[in-house]
């Protein structure tokens, strides 16, 4: 017997007790885990197809992807991301997250499920695990938050040539914000208050002057980038599955941009 | 050519198909990649107004009727470029070949221009494919898909030496365009599937072969605008740009067309409908009524109606050697950039608001 998640009418079962968790639970433990590319949770881009848990505690989730051909680098992360939460959601005994309608399922759910790694699961197809994929895109995210903390500010009047000189603790707080110090941390680079607010995402050296105009262009061009690629998956994604709503699954409002 | 407030626009289609994606070009026992990669391409047609979507069945096979129909009648183009995606290990004769683009373009002479394409894993006899494909077809253009599956292999870098050899071979026989198309299975896995500096290299290292990097490179449109910025035979193909974002997303089409404009620029931007994924005619006329919708985008440069006939027509006529009647040519004497901008930085006479 199973109980399945309808979007947020379940709740999350009683708060630390002993037993399975209910689905709300498990979903919970979901938002947490982010298409890398696209930096967003796989809940509000609709990718969770099913969330279900046993009364043992055995949690089944399935994902979805918006097309058959998604690179199979991010599908493994996300499947193998998604493992590690629901399997560390208090309660459950055992965790089984199944990517579905992918031409490499079957390499992706079984090298997730036997703990294989990435390189193991595509035998000969890889030389490596996916640590400096993962680093490249979380830099991708930090260029993208610093357009998106700075464009109010200099919306509010800040004058540009003053951003340099700004440090984190100097911004007034948002989700923005903090988004923009929680990817900042998981890369190692300074995230506190003290911290310059631009940085280069490679050396987290602070940005100089002289190339101020240059590293406000990235930032605005690489959010540009992500948003419109986001923009393109979740078209692809309500094609696909005819508009049927993912569980916590979030449209894209364009004036949010 | 397309007609609006007095204004006629020459319009090349730098980028279109006409495949056989329908269970009778299947390959056996690869039915799953066949079939998944034509509805992979059919839910892109769902980006389009839904009065121009069609059936999967109509989208796996369309007519030479319905192509020029839809291309030329209805759809204003007066050149069209195709641009072959063989893909055979999962479509027996190929899903869009040279030689069936060019069997049917025969019976419409001077509407379309041939490219065709090559695969550095071919070794020798791939050399002298191409060889034959430029004599016969007249190629000018190559098409090429680093992503594609071949005898194990997932995919191949254009910076490989196989690559560069393949490279002056086509430069040899007088190929000018390498049309580049990325995609998500390019080994190996661990790395970015979609990186585009591999074209960085080559642009570099064959400075007289023009790079039009398809679909902007998405979904790695930064790292393409910060290498075509620097490039001057790097160039923009807006295929899937304007089908897949103008009209599902209007305010990520402004910002992506804002950005290119900024750094690539309108005179190494090219129009390709992608056909049969979309159909030209709402494209066109969508283009041509298409301005930035509201003043947050001032930091941008801004369009006017050279700017769309650059795009639509003009630039990729020069890319192509296509003779475009004085009616079409920009008024105020001003020449398409092609070519002619090479050195200068795209965004040299912008100022950023930033």
């Amino acid at each position: 017997m199973t109980v399945s998640a309808t979007s947020g009418s379940r709740s999350a079962g009683p708060g630390g007790a002993a037993g399975p968790p209910g689905p709300a639970r498990v979903l919970a433990a979901l938002e947490t885990v982010r298409d890398p590319e696209l930096d967003e949770p796989v809940t509000s881009l609709g990718f969770v197809a099913s969330c279900t848990v046993t009364p043992d505690g055995d949690a089944q989730v399935r994902l979805r992807l918006p097309t058959y051909f998604c690179a199979p680098n991010f599908a493994f992360l996300m499947v193998a991301d998604a493992y590690d939460a629901v399997s560390a959601t208090p309660g459950v005994r055992r965790a089984e997250i199944v990517l579905e309608d992918h031409f490499a399922s079957d390499a992706i759910n079984g090298g997730v499920a036997a703990r294989a790694g990435f390189a193991q699961s595509f035998d000969g197809e890889a030389v490596g695990e996916l640590h400096e994929l993962r680093a490249d895109f979380l830099r991708k995210a930090v260029m993208a938050g610093t357009d998106q903390v700075c464009r109010p500010l200099l919306a509010a009047g800040t004058d540009p040539a003053s951003l340099p000189g700004m440090t984190l603790g100097e911004v007034p707080p948002s989700a923005a914000l903090q988004r923009l110090r929680e990817r900042r941390a998981e890369l190692g680079l300074p995230a506190g208050d003290d911290a310059w607010l631009l940085i280069d995402p490679k050396t987290g050296e602070p940005v100089r002057p002289d190339s101020l105009r240059m590293h406000l262009g990235r930032a605005r061009l690489t959010r540009t980038s992500l948003e419109a690629n986001g923009s393109i998956c979740r078209g692809m994604l309500e094609h696909r599955y005819d508009n049927t709503a993912g569980l916590g699954h979030k449209p894209q409002a364009e004036e949010d941009q | 050519m397309y007609e609006k407030d007095g204004e006629k626009y020459f319009v090349v289609d730098s980028h279109m198909h006409y495949w056989n994606a329908a269970p009778d070009n299947w390959v056996k026992g690869a039915e799953q990649y066949a079939k998944g990669w034509i509805e992979c391409f059919h839910a892109y047609q769902g980006l389009g107004p839904p009065e121009t979507h069609w059936s999967i069945e109509h989208f796996q096979k369309y007519s030479e009727d319905d192509l020029m129909k839809d291309v030329f009648e209805d759809g204003y183009v007066d050149v069209a470029v195709f641009q072959p995606t063989y893909l055979k290990e999962w479509y027996s004769e190929g899903f869009n070949t040279t030689e069936r683009n060019a069997e049917m373009g025969k019976r419409h002479p001077g509407k379309f221009i041939y490219n065709t394409r090559f695969d550095p894993r071919d070794g020798d006899p791939g050399l002298e494919e191409l060889k034959k494909n430029v004599e016969t077809y007249g190629s000018k253009g190559v098409k090429l898909y680093t992503a594609e599956w071949n005898n194990g292999s997932r995919g191949y870098k254009l910076s490989d030496p196989g690559a560069y050899r393949f490279l002056e071979a086509a430069q040899n026989l007088g190929i000018k365009n390498i049309h580049v198309h990325k995609g998500p299975t390019i080994w190996p896995l661990d790395k970015d599937a979609f990186d585009v500096s591999d074209i960085d290299h080559c642009a570099t290292d064959f400075p007289d072969l023009n790079f039009i990097v398809e679909h902007v490179g998405l979904p790695r449109i930064e790292d393409f605008c910060f290498m075509a910025t620097q490039e001057p035979n790097v160039y923009a193909g807006l295929s899937v740009v304007i089908g897949g974002l103008m009209y599902a997303r209007p305010k990520f089409f402004a910002r992506v067309m804002g950005e290119l404009l900024f750094w690539v620029g309108e005179d190494k931007m090219t129009f390709g409908s992608d056909y049969g994924i979309w159909e030209p005619k709402w494209q066109i006329e969508g283009f041509v009524d298409w301005d930035y919708p509201s003043d947050e985008f001032s930091d941008f440069p801004r369009v006017n109606t050279d700017t769309k006939k650059k795009i639509l027509g003009l630039n990729a006529a020069k890319l192509y050697d296509i003779e475009v009647p004085a009616e079409f040519q920009l008024k105020n004497g001003g020449t398409p950039g092609a070519q002619e901008v090479l050195g200068q930085p795209a965004d040299a006479h912008v100022a950023t608001g930033a």
